[in-house]
């Protein structure tokens, strides 16, 4: 190398290439010296662990409608529930009592996470949830508006593969009625605070098929047997939810 | 380094080799599917059309055509359709081969020519007088993938909403009630209003209802038949 400084007149790149090749000989030796004094190592180049880690903020934005301890869950390429087809037994039990338990011991989650306790209007929270498996890719919220016979709210099985550090998406969630129960308003029938009645009811006696809710009547629109009042109507969107990959 | 310079005519003629390329893919394949997303509605059968620009099948605010009325009052499609057809646009009509079902999808595909950039599509909700679920005019995406919209319930203006048994006929007043519904639609009311105020279409006000099956102001089951938007869901991929 030394030699070269002092050829001004060879070009820079010339020097450049030079050096380059001269390196390549000096690692090409070391090579040759390791294989001559040792036995060779293969080692097998391993993905390192990748963490992925995301918060997810859940607004309640109803007037009198307590959203359930919000369920979060990644999982592979999958839907928890869709428009046409039966509730499993799990989501009814979440869209019936508000009762996450086995939503969350789902097998096909990769990943969950609870609230503590429920959302009530007019309020948020931020979850948070992490996960080392490079499959679980989508998301899954859910959560019961209490006053109501089996409505729910969420998303599922949406991709968030493609979100980058620090990137965050927005949804305004629509109420879906778990089709598992009538939507009578019956005193009993519902467990949030405006009946205090039974939630999960194994019985399925409504059209047994996943769609949008109709929203609730009440006694004050005209369905007399209602425990309901004017005050737990609701309109879509009836959630926001904010999900910001931070890892 | 020797600077190439490009040729000028060699230019233009690729520009114009782009410009032709990119309008003959400009016609584009659909796969389109519409869900009935309410547990309480019938849609009757679902008119969807890749149209021109200058082409509407209807519009917020705007007085309903008298095709427009027949569809949103008793479900006849054929009206829109001849409308569509005169007009050169690519038409599907009636995919669930009757009535779309609370919860229902129907899948179809569609051709969509270079000139026919934007979709519509129309179907009756029932129960209603003259309710109808509706997307207008669309941008068709130039870029392959799959889209999703949220359709709304639209009145057409044309009838009153009184919620009572009646006639699917244009201007008669009434909800048409086919056999697969009859059982869940009550009897005997006395009608919620007879006055449309407002005759341009608008995003449907929801209907009333009420708790009695035999009597009362609605022959509609208010906790069944009652609706939030949106109502339907398209799913539409650009291939």
């Amino acid at each position: 190398m030394f030699t070269f400084t002092h050829q001004k007149k060879i070009s820079q790149k010339l020097t450049r290439q030079l050096f380059i090749t001269s390196l390549l000989t000096l690692s090409l030796a070391a090579c040759n010296d390791d294989y001559e004094n040792k036995a060779v190592e293969i080692i097998t180049p391993e993905e390192p662990i990748m963490e992925y880690n995301y918060s997810v903020t859940v607004t309640n934005l109803t007037y009198a409608q307590p959203l359930s301890p919000i369920a979060i869950t990644l999982h592979g390429d999958t839907k928890m529930w869709q428009v046409g087809l039966p509730a499993s037994i799990a989501l009814e039990k979440l869209a019936e009592g508000g009762d996450n338990t086995d939503f969350i011991a789902l097998e096909s989650n990769l990943a969950s996470t609870t609230s503590e306790g429920a959302v009530p209007p007019g309020t948020s929270i931020t979850l948070h949830i992490s996960t080392t498996e490079p499959m679980a890719t989508y998301l899954t919220i859910v959560t019961m508006l209490v006053n109501t016979n089996d409505a729910f709210s969420g998303l599922t099985g949406v991709d968030i593969s493609t979100l980058v550090l620090n990137q965050e998406k927005s949804w305004s969630l629509s109420v879906y009625d778990s089709g598992t129960e009538l939507n009578s308003e019956a005193v009993d029938t519902i467990p949030g605070p405006a009946d205090g009645g039974i939630g999960y009811e194994a019985t399925r006696n409504d059209i047994d098929l996943v769609g949008y809710h109709s929203g609730v009547v009440s006694q004050d629109d005209g369905l007399s047997s209602s425990v309901l009042t004017q005050a737990h109507r609701f309109d879509n969107p009836a959630v926001k939810v904010t999900i910001t990959r931070t890892k | 380094m020797k600077a190439i310079k490009k040729s000028p005519i060699k230019t233009s003629l690729s520009l114009l080799a782009l410009a032709l390329a990119s309008s003959t893919t400009m016609a584009q394949e659909l796969s389109i599917t519409v869900t009935n997303l309410t547990q309480g509605l019938h849609f009757t059968p679902v008119i969807t059309a890749a149209h021109n620009n200058d082409n509407q099948i209807f519009m917020s605010g705007e007085m309903a055509t008298s095709e427009l009325q027949a569809m949103a009052e008793g479900g006849d499609i054929s009206g829109l359709a001849n409308l569509l057809t005169n007009a050169d646009a690519n038409i599907n009509e009636n995919p669930a081969m009757g009535l779309l079902a609370p919860t229902m999808s129907a899948s179809f595909s569609l051709t969509s020519d270079s000139a026919n950039t934007h979709l519509s599509l129309a179907a009756m909700v029932l129960p209603s007088n003259d309710g109808f679920v509706g997307l207008d005019s669309w941008e068709i995406p130039e870029d392959a993938g799959t889209y999703t919209v949220f359709l709304n319930a639209y009145d057409a203006g044309t009838e009153a909403n009184d919620e009572i048994r009646g006639s699917g006929a244009p201007g008669e007043a009434g909800m048409p009630v086919p056999p697969p519904l009859d059982a869940s639609i009550g009897m005997n009311g006395t009608g919620i209003t007879d006055m449309e105020s407002n005759d341009k279409v608008h995003i449907h006000r929801g209907s009333l209802g009420d708790d009695d099956m035999a009597a009362g102001k609605s022959d509609i089951n208010n906790s069944v038949q009652r609706w939030l938007n949106p109502v339907a869901k398209l799913t539409i991929t650009v291939q």
